[in-house]
């Protein structure tokens, strides 16, 4: 395989931002029938190349050639022309519409005035079998499965005569068994004669599937390496540029006073479908809790009833002793709660504002930030240098737009204003999702840091692993109850997985 | 000086600036297809506008209410709304003005002019604030409440004008002894009809500013406009900031009508439909890019081509209609920002070059 033609080469490319170098004199070859792993941070620059190749943005300087061709890509359309085809993080797709609608969308086949659906559809489930994709063509998007969508969208390239695939971290919003399902297709693809650029940060995947290794640290190039010849630990130094403990290191924790209690909450959504099922939880200070559970088996609903985002119909919830159940959530706030939402462009973040305002959204109406009802800009900005410059939030300035930054940057800029407020109980949600080795290991310090302290934590995750090395204590919840209590060092995976599925129950006041 | 230019290279006046060219190319198009002289056409335009004190004072008089009302639309928009009822708001607010003012005949101008403008903006802000407690307590979409809004506003004020101050015999209220004029600026105008709205309007531009980007409850409000469930999560109450966006909004629309009747007419007539100025907040708070002095700009553009369509119908013959097609391709061209930013290309490439050599 080392010998097949290179079907794509960067040459030398570089891009800049206002204020930022994004990619710095990239070289890259993808070989006929390879896949080939861009490693690299949030914001080290993959997007960018990517968006290059394909054709989304210009290259202030160096060239690209396909199949030994120079050639200029100014946009999408003529990199699909040339046979690229890209898979969006966030996928592209019609909701109501069919799978075959949304394929064809854009080049319809015609017979007469109308369009050929039959013959469309036969394409479709043409591709489909041919590389065992398994996609109905005549599903609607809304009803199908997240990694069935995915599917669709590399139909899309397929039917477009792709031959060089992009994957634009294509495992971050699957389930495990869909990350195995999408890793057969891939070699599936290889097999019958595509090429495929795989953009992740997940030493797990590349190791697994890829052929060779391109690590990009900070826009330039730190090596290309064959994955047979190297090892995680290798990887994930290259990219961060320094060594990285995967072991979280911690000391015993030092347990003190109950800070958050709640006791028998309960709470049903609008079909009056009980979400929250008599849900009994402490956490005290000095300690992390990590709730374990499959996703939507209350962790959301658990959140949104301790901050106030949703009212609880029975039960009680204390902070520090003081009932905070149902109150407005500025008041619990001000009571001592500090939260990194589950999903920090929805909640976390008002995008189109600054770093500098977003940093003030909880705080704003206080002294110092306000005076007689007027904004002090001065003690604003110098709160978000402080901040920006304390948590290493990369920005080129604190009047960007937190639009702007990457998302190891966006979460780094919350958590910097969450822990700032020196709060009594920290709610961690998915606080690591979608980052990249070098940011977890900083949200995982940020919050032992915070427990060395005397705070309390909560953290809400769906990575087993991250719930294992992090917690002090785990609390299993489904079905809006918590349904066991374990210590980390007494349980493995097996335990939680069976109690997750709602086969076990243990410890805690379980009283079934 | 850098920060002059900064401004000025800025793609947020350069593609106004731009789709304002293109608009004025389009309608000089039409008038050559049509058989007009273009140039004769614009000139006259202009010569309508500033030919002559008193044309130029009512030019200011036209300008006025576009000023309020784009503050209007605009100022709901950065607060996540679309405010389709500046034109309801505007109403309430002028059969406020004239109930009040009528209600005080005889007591000295000084003093019933002031409280029935307060009375037009207060009207107008609990008008619209209708729709902003029904968005924020029931969640119903605030564009189609005010609509709905517009026709009870205009049912509901003719109900009120014919009952209670119509004139005999005529389909309009009695007169209004009270008037805002600026009587010296009326005499430097020839008796234009230029009233203290001008001066309030600009006023309300500059605080439309400050407490939107200065004050606490601006930064709240913007916070909610871009990101409602951000701003929830926050600890901010949207709800109430929905309802005071809203409030603020109808009181500019509402003193664009008091100042209607106060300064202009000193009178209310009976309205067979609905008078349009919320319709042209719109297309002005659009032109303005949403941004309070961009709304003054525009509405300034937007009163010059109104009012100078008479003179270019009556110097050059081009029927005033065309005004129309020219206003229409200029919010045609700043909505399709790709198309400018199109035409722009050739330069932006040409400077960049530059600057590597």
């Amino acid at each position: 395989m080392s010998t097949a033609a290179p079907v794509v080469e960067l040459k030398q490319i570089t891009k800049r931002f206002p204020g930022i170098v994004a990619n710095d004199s990239i070289s890259l070859t993808l070989r006929k029938g390879e896949i080939h792993a861009l490693l690299g941070e949030n914001g080290a620059g993959k997007s960018t190349l990517m968006n290059i190749l394909f054709g989304l943005y210009q290259p202030d300087e160096g060239s690209i050639e396909i199949d030994g061709k120079p050639v200029t890509i100014d946009n999408p359309n003529k990199a699909i022309k040339l046979g690229i085809g890209m898979v969006h993080q966030h996928f592209k797709l019609v909701q109501p519409f069919t799978v075959t609608e949304n394929i064809i969308l854009g080049m319809e086949p015609t017979k007469g005035l109308n369009i050929d659906y039959k013959s469309a559809s036969a394409e479709v489930a043409k591709l489909s079998e041919q590389y065992g994709l398994h996609v109905n063509p005549n599903s609607k998007i809304q009803d199908i499965s997240v990694g069935m969508q995915q599917r669709v969208e590399i139909m899309k390239t397929l039917f477009r005569g792709a031959d060089i695939l992009i994957f634009d971290e294509p495992t971050a919003v699957l389930t495990p068994q869909e990350i195995v399902e999408l890793m057969a297709i891939m070699r599936r693809l290889v097999a019958e004669g595509k090429s495929i650029i795989l953009i992740t940060h997940k030493l797990k995947e590349i190791m697994e599937i890829s052929d060779r290794v391109t690590i990009i640290r900070r826009g330039k190039v730190i090596d290309t390496v064959d994955t047979d010849n190297t090892n995680p630990n290798e990887l994930a130094e290259k990219m961060v540029g320094r060594g990285v403990t995967f072991k979280i290191e911690k000391d015993a924790p030092v347990i003190g006073q109950p800070v958050l209690q709640l006791n028998q909450v309960k709470m049903n959504d609008k079909q009056g479908v009980s979400v929250l099922n008599g849900l009994d939880l402490e956490v005290k200070a000095g300690e992390i809790v990590g709730i374990a559970g499959v996703d939507g088996n209350g962790q959301s609903e658990l959140i949104e009833a301790i901050t106030g985002l949703r009212k609880i119909d029975s039960g009680s919830i204390k902070l520090s002793g003081k009932e905070i159940a149902n109150l407005p959530a500025r008041k619990i706030i001000e009571s001592g709660l500090s939260h990194i939402p589950e999903d920090r462009h929805k909640h976390g973040l008002v995008l189109d504002f600054s770093i500098s305002e977003n940093m003030v959204l909880e705080t704003y109406y206080k002294s110092p930030f306000s005076k007689n009802g007027f904004l002090d800009r001065r003690v604003v900005d110098k709160n978000a240098e402080k901040l920006v410059q304390d948590f290493d939030v990369r920005t080129p300035s604190i009047e960007t737009k937190a639009r702007s930054l990457s998302g190891g940057n966006q979460q780094k800029a919350i958590i910097a204003r969450e822990i700032d407020k020196n709060p009594d109980l920290l709610i961690a949600a998915q606080p690591t999702r979608g980052l990249d080795v070098g940011a977890i290991e900083f949200v995982h310090k940020q919050l032992i840091g915070q427990r060395d302290q005397g705070k309390a934590v909560l953290l809400i995750s769906f990575e087993l692993d991250e719930i294992m090395n992090v917690s002090d204590r785990i609390a299993v919840i489904y079905e809006g109850r918590i349904v066991g209590e374990v210590l980390p060092q007494n349980t493995n995976d097996q335990e939680l997985g069976l109690m997750m599925a709602g086969f076990m129950e243990k410890g805690g006041q379980s009283d079934e | 000086m850098s920060r002059l230019r900064r401004i000025f290279t800025l793609d947020s006046l350069i593609v106004p600036l731009v789709a304002i060219l293109l608009g004025l190319i389009v309608g000089a198009v039409v008038m050559l297809l049509g058989g007009y002289n273009p140039f004769e056409a614009y000139s006259a335009l202009i010569k309508r506008v500033v030919g002559n004190p008193y044309d130029f004072g009512e030019t200011i008089r036209q300008i006025t209410p576009l000023i309020f009302t784009g503050l209007a639309v605009a100022f709901a928009f950065r607060s996540g709304m679309f405010n389709i009822g500046a034109d309801g708001q505007v109403l309430i607010g002028m059969t406020s003005a004239t109930a009040v003012s009528l209600s005080m005949s005889g007591v000295s101008s000084s003093i019933v002019v002031p409280v029935s403008v307060i009375a037009g903006g207060v009207a107008g802000g609990l008008w619209a604030a209708i729709a902003g407690y029904l968005k924020a307590k029931r969640g119903i979409n605030e564009v189609i409440t005010t609509i709905m809004l517009n026709w009870t506003a205009l049912y509901l004020s003719n109900y009120v004008i014919r009952h209670f101050f119509l004139l005999k015999g005529q389909n309009r209220s009695e007169d209004i002894g009270a008037s805002a004029a600026l009587t010296f600026l009326s005499g430097i105008f020839n008796n234009a009809r230029v009233h203290w709205g001008i001066v309030i309007a600009l006023l309300a531009a500059l605080f439309f500013y400050v407490y939107l980007w200065k004050t606490k409850q601006g930064y709240e409000m913007r916070a909610v406009g871009f990101n409602q469930n951000a701003a929830e999560y926050a600890g901010m109450n949207v709800g109430r900031n929905v309802v005071k966006a809203m409030f603020i909004s109808g009181v500019f629309a509402g003193l664009a009508g008091a100042f209607e009747v106060l300064g202009v007419f000193h009178y209310q007539s009976v309205f067979a439909a609905s008078p349009g100025y919320g319709f042209d907040g719109i297309a002005v708070a659009l032109l303005g890019m949403n941004h309070p002095f961009g709304v003054v700009l525009a509405a300034i553009l937007y009163g010059v081509l109104t009012y100078g369509s008479a003179g270019m119908s009556f110097a050059a013959g081009v029927p005033p209609e065309l005004i129309k097609i020219i206003i229409g391709s200029i919010i045609f061209f700043i909505a399709a920002q790709g198309i400018v930013r199109f035409v722009l290309k050739p330069f932006y490439l040409k400077r960049k070059k530059e600057k590597v050599l």
